[in-house]
């Protein structure tokens, strides 16, 4: 394969183009409303109406309207764009004659509604745009292109350093700079060194790393390629959920046509450059998602954190250096080498670059996926494109970070959202769940919910995560229960601290931020449910045994 | 090896490069409390006891897996430590069921010895009483997962010195347990070699010699230093 050939595909592949495209989602969400049978059915229509030599039906990625789905977008030669939501498999017949100008009662969106207009696409700009499991269609897009630029134009440190200088962070949670750790990786010595892509996505309400799995492997594909020139590897392995079959089979789609045009493989673009990549299925346990349980378990091992230093960068798989990174890090790389870095910082805000892909789920009118530019205020997310809470009701708090995270109140809700300024209101960018709640909500029980979730994916390897969730949960219970006093909130807030500052991993170290998130901005909620202290305060927190006799 | 120096309470101390804080603590006497950490086998960092601090480290840091490094300050003591301490016992004593007055291992254990050390007299928890069950399908010994603290003691014994990778943990967070072979009743291992080096391994009473009585399992780690030295040092000799 060499550049010609890859234009070649893209020259054919827009030559083939017909006047319309019938872009049906098949993503997860929507396939889950029988997405597969519209497919079929409209092909079967296009083919009854004899329109086979103008319309093109194409299977596409997420859309990102995920609550109005499933949904069927319409490209027409000339510019104009239509939008259906809410398809049955029964709609076929009246949208593609509706193309002819026939008559259609389907509900229609709007393809300019501020969820899509407000949105900067770097990540998402394939996803409901391509066919996920055509590479064809993804080089025509561009696919490919950075891979190419950066092993024939690029010595592996201009890509470390193009990557540094655009201000690209983590996007798994932690927002470590992305150059940063390619540097340290292509730095540690070793001739055997890997790269590892992180898809095990476990917050409750995500699904952003699915979402870009299903509608564009080839773009994580084509990131780590670009990353193992970068820091010296020649082996890869996407971990992925079990959870996530379609993205699983995408991908090993994606694996298997990319081998074939000699896109991995050995000797990529004819130089030296080799890459190959394994797929590792999760079993389950959302604790996998921290780096070094995730290494135990692609290795056979129990999935279970270990103390770091040494660091993946310097001691990873097998003892090797290992560059482990998120989906979406991995998905705004090709984007950053083919547009430059100065093209990506131009996003964002000055310490927090480039776009973020947030699942707006819980209260909200428009529920789905979105990718806006770093900064954005938090208002314009839930307000403008969001639509607001349903029903009339007002926000009360949005939640982000999942269970390493905590509640933003709505007195906050013009903080722009960056990593410094989410970190400040006790809460975290994490990787991207977002989750609005509104004034029916009760804050103690969504501590408590987190708790739990915590409770029981503590892998239960160190002892504050392992017993301390399960007192903390308990002494929430409690207070929901109305049986709590004073003495038990100050245990818990104890506990909330020593389990912060004493566990192994980042799982038990975050795990009290949902409890102290809302016990800073809704305490008063923590205090209406406790009960008079019978037995007078004491500092141990046992009762006086005087006034039991009494 | 190159030497370190650094300070471990104020103290200063010469250490070898590469060994961890606890050896360095350890060689100039001072002590720091342990639980999951056993001579002899790489350590875990599970329990958290050892949580020491270092001066321009945000973090605690383990003594057991933190490498000494040149001008290090150590603290391995103050009220914010002690607290930490005490509170992870207390979270130990009722996550499982402990009852030392009936115990085999009733004063000659790690945990009870551990609590009276760092002043623990009562537990501001509420117990969980869980349900666990006692193996006693061994023909040597027994296994009490009530007293069991899920150190991985055993685990790494059998793995790393005995060979044998019998023990293994199952489960997750509070319901993690151990399991001998594919969690089969011990006395139907295959694996198991009868070694016992897991039984001397454990802190607490919950592996102990079939036919001990209350306060009657004593362990006797020089066995499995004789091994450890035997085969790190190639000298056949006893500890002390
Ligand atoms: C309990 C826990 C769960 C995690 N789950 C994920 C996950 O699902 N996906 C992810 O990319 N990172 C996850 N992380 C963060 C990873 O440990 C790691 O920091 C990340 O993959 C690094 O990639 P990045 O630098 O691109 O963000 C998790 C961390 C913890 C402590
Ligand atoms: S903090 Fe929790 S998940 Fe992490 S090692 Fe400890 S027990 Fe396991
Ligand atoms: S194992 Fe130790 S702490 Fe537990 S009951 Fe036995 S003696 Fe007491
Ligand atoms: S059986 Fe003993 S050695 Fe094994 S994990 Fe439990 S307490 Fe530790
Ligand atoms: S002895 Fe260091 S963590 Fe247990």
């Amino acid at each position: 394969m060499q550049l010609d050939d890859l234009n070649a595909i893209a020259e054919k592949e827009k030559a083939a183009a017909k006047k319309i495209c019938l872009r049906t989602c098949m993503s997860a969400g929507c396939m889950s409303s029988r997405a597969d049978v519209i497919k079929k059915n409209l092909d079967a229509e296009v083919k009854a109406q004899g329109m086979e030599a103008e319309v093109e039906v194409r299977r596409v990625g997420c859309m990102g309207f995920c609550g109005q789905g499933p949904l069927v977008g319409v490209d027409h030669d000339d510019g104009r764009e239509e939008l259906f939501e809410f398809v049955k498999p029964e709609d076929a017949p009246a949208i593609v004659s509706s193309l002819k100008g026939g008559p259609c009662d389907v509900h229609r969106g709007d393809p300019k509604h501020p969820f899509f207009a407000k949105q900067v696409k770097i990540v998402r700009a394939n996803g409901g745009i391509v066919d996920p499991e055509s590479i064809e269609d993804y080089i025509a897009v561009g696919g490919y292109q950075a891979l190419h630029q950066a092993l024939t134009e690029l010595k592996p440190a201009e890509v470390v350093e193009a990557i540094t200088k655009s201000g690209l962070r983590g996007r798994g949670g932690a927002g470590y700079p992305t150059g940063l750790k390619w540097g340290t990786v292509a730095k540690s010595a070793g001739n055997k060194k890997y790269v590892v892509c992180n898809g095990d996505e476990g917050d409750p309400g995500a699904f952003m790393d699915r979402s870009v799995l299903e509608s564009d492997p080839h773009l994580v594909l084509e990131g780590m390629a670009i990353a193992a020139y970068a820091v010296g590897a020649d082996q890869g392995f996407l971990y992925v959920r079990a959870e996530y079959p379609l993205a699983i089979s995408r991908l090993q789609i994606a694996i298997k046509q990319a081998k074939q045009l000699g896109l991995l493989g050995g000797g990529i673009f004819e130089t030296p450059f080799i890459f190959n990549v394994d797929i590792r299925i999760g079993a389950g346990a959302f604790v996998c998602g921290e780096e070094t349980a995730l290494m135990a378990s692609v290795e056979g091992k129990r999935g279970t954190p270990r103390p770091r230093p040494p660091f993946p960068a310097e001691s990873g798989l097998w003892g090797c250096p290992t560059l482990i990174n998120n989906v979406e890090t991995f998905a705004n790389i090709a984007p950053i080498i083919a547009n430059g870095a100065e093209w990506y910082a131009s996003f964002g805000t000055e310490k927090s670059k480039g776009t973020k892909v947030f699942a707006l789920t819980g209260k909200i009118t428009n529920n789905g996926l979105i990718e806006v530019p770093m900064g954005i205020p938090l208002r314009q997310i839930v307000e403008e494109m969001g639509g607001g809470a349903p029903d009339g009701r007002q926000i009360k708090s949005v939640q982000t970070g999942g269970p390493s995270g905590g509640c933003i109140p709505a007195q906050h809700l013009d903080t722009p959202v960056d990593y410094e300024s989410l970190t400040k209101l006790g809460s975290i960018m994490g990787s991207g769940g977002m989750v609005v709640m509104d004034d029916t909500t009760n804050m103690v029980e969504i501590a408590k919910f987190y708790m739990e979730f915590c409770m029981d994916e503590s892998c239960g390897k160190c002892i504050p995560c392992r017993a301390g969730t399960v007192q903390m949960h308990n002494l929430l219970d409690k207070i929901l229960k109305r049986k709590a006093t004073a003495r038990d909130l100050a245990k818990l807030e104890e506990l909330c601290d020593m389990v912060k500052n004493t566990s192994l991993c980042g799982l038990g170290q975050t795990a009290p931020n949902p409890t102290l998130s809302t016990l800073r901005f809704f305490r008063n909620e923590y205090e209406q449910l406790l009960q008079p202290d019978k037995f007078g305060p004491r500092g141990n927190g046992e009762p006086k045994k005087a006034s039991v006799a009494a | 090896m190159a030497a370190k120096t650094l300070t471990i309470d104020g103290k200063p101390i010469t250490a070898e490069e590469g060994a961890t804080v606890l050896q360095a603590a350890d060689e100039a006497g001072i002590k720091i409390p342990t639980l999951c950490h056993l001579d002899g086998v790489y350590d875990v960092g599970a329990c958290r006891l050892c949580l020491v601090e270092v001066t321009g480290v945000a973090k605690l840091l383990p003594a057991c897996t933190t490498r000494v490094a040149e001008g290090m300050e150590v603290k391995t003591d103050s009220e914010r430590l002690r607290k930490y301490r005490r509170i992870t016992l207390e979270l130990l004593f009722a996550e499982r069921n402990h009852v030392c007055a009936v115990c085999v291992a009733n004063g000659h254990c790690e945990l009870q010895t551990l609590a009276y050390s760092q002043g623990m007299d009562h537990v501001r928890y509420e117990y969980l009483f869980p349900k666990w069950g006692v193996d006693t399908t061994h023909r040597l010994f027994g296994m009490d997962h009530n007293r069991c603290v899920l150190c991985t003691r055993c685990v790494r014994v059998c793995w790393h010195v005995e060979g044998a990778g019998t023990k293994n943990v199952a489960g997750r967070g509070t319901r993690s347990h151990i399991i001998t072979d594919l969690a089969m009743p011990w006395g139907e291992s295959d694996s198991c070699t009868q070694c016992g080096k897991c039984v001397q391994a454990c802190p607490t009473g919950a592996l102990f010699h079939k036919g001990s009585t209350t306060g009657e399992m004593e362990r006797d780690r020089g066995k499995l230093e004789f091994i450890v030295t035997a085969r790190e040092k190639k000298q056949w000799v006893t500890a002390d």
